[in-house]
């Protein structure tokens, strides 16, 4: 009866992990939006952020935010549906393709850091921009690109074969199927693959440290000359997004609310996060349901 | 006039459009595989040398710089440039939270293929992809808020320690972890169950003896990617680990790791002096260690393939 003793008490500590990994979430959980959701109002997510006083708001950051997560994905999306393409269709086995390979797995594996470095190096120093939101677009880029170009491939290389046999066999060109059979069929899959990439964009911060900046101008709102200083939509101006707001008030300290506004943002940048992946998970089962005609 | 061109015309010239449509294609899926090559190619290449200019230019030996713990960059007399305690700080904090996260996550992978398959999948899975999702920055400013203090009042010290910088870690890369070694699990075939079963044996001796051994190098694999993640995790470790220089003797010591110290100073040294350059350097101790976890992964594959 040892062996039985033995089975019943590995089964209880492998329980007690479960619930231990659970409760860590529903931990996290509760405390940022607990203690979150009490600072959160329209005010709070409306008035511009305080260098000093009390009582500043997150309006730019959370806007920044945006804004630089959409230029990222302007990027990112048509290059990395480029290398998935490539990587599914025409790369041949062979030392390229391997080389392709391991490229990926660096860029996948460099920490954001390091990227925010080379960041700093290229983009900002090099080319003489200082800190700027389209510097640290192409910082994400780079952090986004292989997580992009891994969930085209694979949505491309789950496209049935019969259907790239029967375009190619109508006498339509490779590329031509590419372009009207096989990416339409892939696209539910490359878009959630996108979407779910936007919502680890969206919490990145260290890649933005030393390339988007830690200050944001005075915005004027009703400018919308994507050249001017002060306008919001100039892709040449620092950013401080919310992630790093978060990170910037709780090192720097100098506002008196720091813990209200931290867990504030944080409780709003969890949400958003959060809205990205059930709306990645609803427009996957969606077009899944219409595509196979399945309740 | 077009219109009366001969049907024969018509059609080798819409040929040659499409020819041309196919060859622009195909150049352009290349374009984007080359943009990927010549990142990576650039990322290696400017902080390579960017890195070793402390020791080029600057004249810091390299001995110096790994094996000293005197790190005083701003003293004017005779600056000091020992990052020891910090390349010590990073391998400790991210050891020491794979040692928790590991079990937690193997054994979490375990009770989601082996235990209850059904519903604990259903509950964990979602679970797990909710935690990767939440930014590092709430991590480092939960640790900041809760755990620092908690540690302060009921296990001794500042608070701001070695503990704190591992279990922050430690949680986020658990997701890491549990979601690799589900799929090694799960992909193990079902013969080995069903063998190990009709043999007699019970299922904590079948994980024990049979599916973690042939898991190994998956699961592995899963330790160490999680660690990489460690290893190059800056913000969240720099709020709870304290930052000083020294090095810690025990883990209730503040400490420091490479990237906290790069992201404290990069900001305010300014860019071209000696210790500016230093912070490159271990922006290129960061970037070996990250190709470093690479071979160590693709050796372990290679053993997988193996078998």
């Amino acid at each position: 009866m040892n062996s039985k003793a033995a089975d019943r008490i590995a089964t209880g500590v492998f329980v007690a992990i479960a619930i231990t990994i659970v409760t860590i979430l529903a931990g996290l959980f509760f405390y940022i939006f607990v203690n979150g959701f009490k600072h959160i109002s329209l005010e709070f997510l409306t008035s511009p952020s305080s260098n000093v006083r009390a009582g500043g708001g997150i309006r730019d950051q959370l806007f920044n935010s945006f804004y630089i997560l959409f230029i990222t994905m302007l990027i990112t999306v048509p290059i990395g549906i480029g290398g998935g393409v490539y990587m599914a269709e025409y790369a041949k086995p062979g030392k390229v393709t391997d080389l392709i390979r391991t490229c990926i797995e660096v860029l996948s594996s460099l920490p954001s850091i390091v990227i925010g470095m080379f960041g700093l190096l290229i983009f900002v120093n090099t080319t003489g921009w200082g800190y700027t939101i389209l510097g640290g677009a192409l910082a994400l880029t780079i952090f986004n690109l292989p997580t992009m170009v891994r969930t085209t491939e694979d949505a491309i290389r789950a496209v049935p074969r019969d259907l790239k046999e029967a375009s190619l066999a109508l006498g339509v060109t490779h590329w031509h199927t590419i372009k009207t059979i096989i990416l339409p069929a892939a696209f539910p899959s490359v878009l959630t693959g996108a979407i779910l990439a936007a919502g680890r964009v969206f919490g990145e911060a260290a890649a933005l440290l030393f390339t988007a900046g830690l200050s944001t101008p005075r915005l004027d709102y009703t400018n919308w000359n994507p050249f001017s200083e002060q306008s919001p939509l100039n892709i040449f101006r620092p950013a401080e997004t919310l992630a790093v707001h978060i990170w910037s008030v709780n090192t720097q300290g100098l506002i008196p609310d720091v813990n209200e506004v931290a867990s504030g943002s944080s409780a709003v940048l969890v949400l958003s996060v959060l809205i990205f992946n059930l709306l990645a998970r609803w427009i996957g089962s969606l077009i899944h349901k219409r595509a196979t005609a399945t309740k | 006039m077009e219109k009366l061109l001969p049907a024969k015309d018509r059609l080798l010239k819409s040929k040659r459009s499409r020819l041309d449509g196919e060859f622009r294609g195909k150049l352009i899926v290349i374009l984007c595989a080359v943009i990927m090559i010549s990142a990576t190619i650039a990322i290696t290449i400017f902080l390579g040398t960017k890195g070793m200019q402390s020791f080029t230019k600057n004249g810091i030996s390299i001995i110096e710089f790994l094996t000293s713990t005197n790190w005083n960059p701003t003293d004017k007399a005779s600056p000091m440039y020992g990052v020891l305690p910090f390349i010590f700080g990073s391998f400790a904090v991210t050891f020491l939270a794979a040692l928790i996260a590991a079990p937690l996550g193997i054994g979490g992978a375990i009770f989601m293929t082996e235990i209850a398959p059904s519903w604990g999948r259903k509950i964990l899975q979602p679970i797990v992809e909710l935690l990767v999702g939440i930014p590092s920055v709430v991590y480092g400013f939960i640790g900041l808020t809760v755990l620092v203090p908690f540690i302060r009042e009921n296990v001794g010290g500042l608070g701001f320690s070695l503990l704190s910088g591992m279990i922050v870690l430690a949680v986020m890369i658990l997701p890491t972890i549990t979601t690799i070694a589900t799929d090694a699990m799960s992909s193990l075939p079902n013969h080995l169950r069903e063998g190990s079963y009709a043999l007699g044996a019970t299922r904590w001796q079948t994980i024990r003896k049979v599916l973690v051994p042939a898991a190994m190098p998956s699961l592995l694999t899963a330790i160490i990617l999680g660690m990489a993640r460690a290893f190059g995790e800056a913000l969240a470790v720099q709020m709870v680990i304290g930052n000083v220089r020294n090095l810690p003797s025990s883990i209730l010591d503040a400490s420091a790791t490479l990237t906290t110290i790069i992201t404290l100073n990069m900001g305010h040294t300014t860019y071209g002096s000696v210790e500016n350059n230093t912070l490159w350097s271990m922006g290129l101790i960061l970037l070996i260690m990250s190709f470093a976890f690479i071979l160590l992964i693709r050796y372990l594959s290679s053993r997988r393939k193996l078998r």
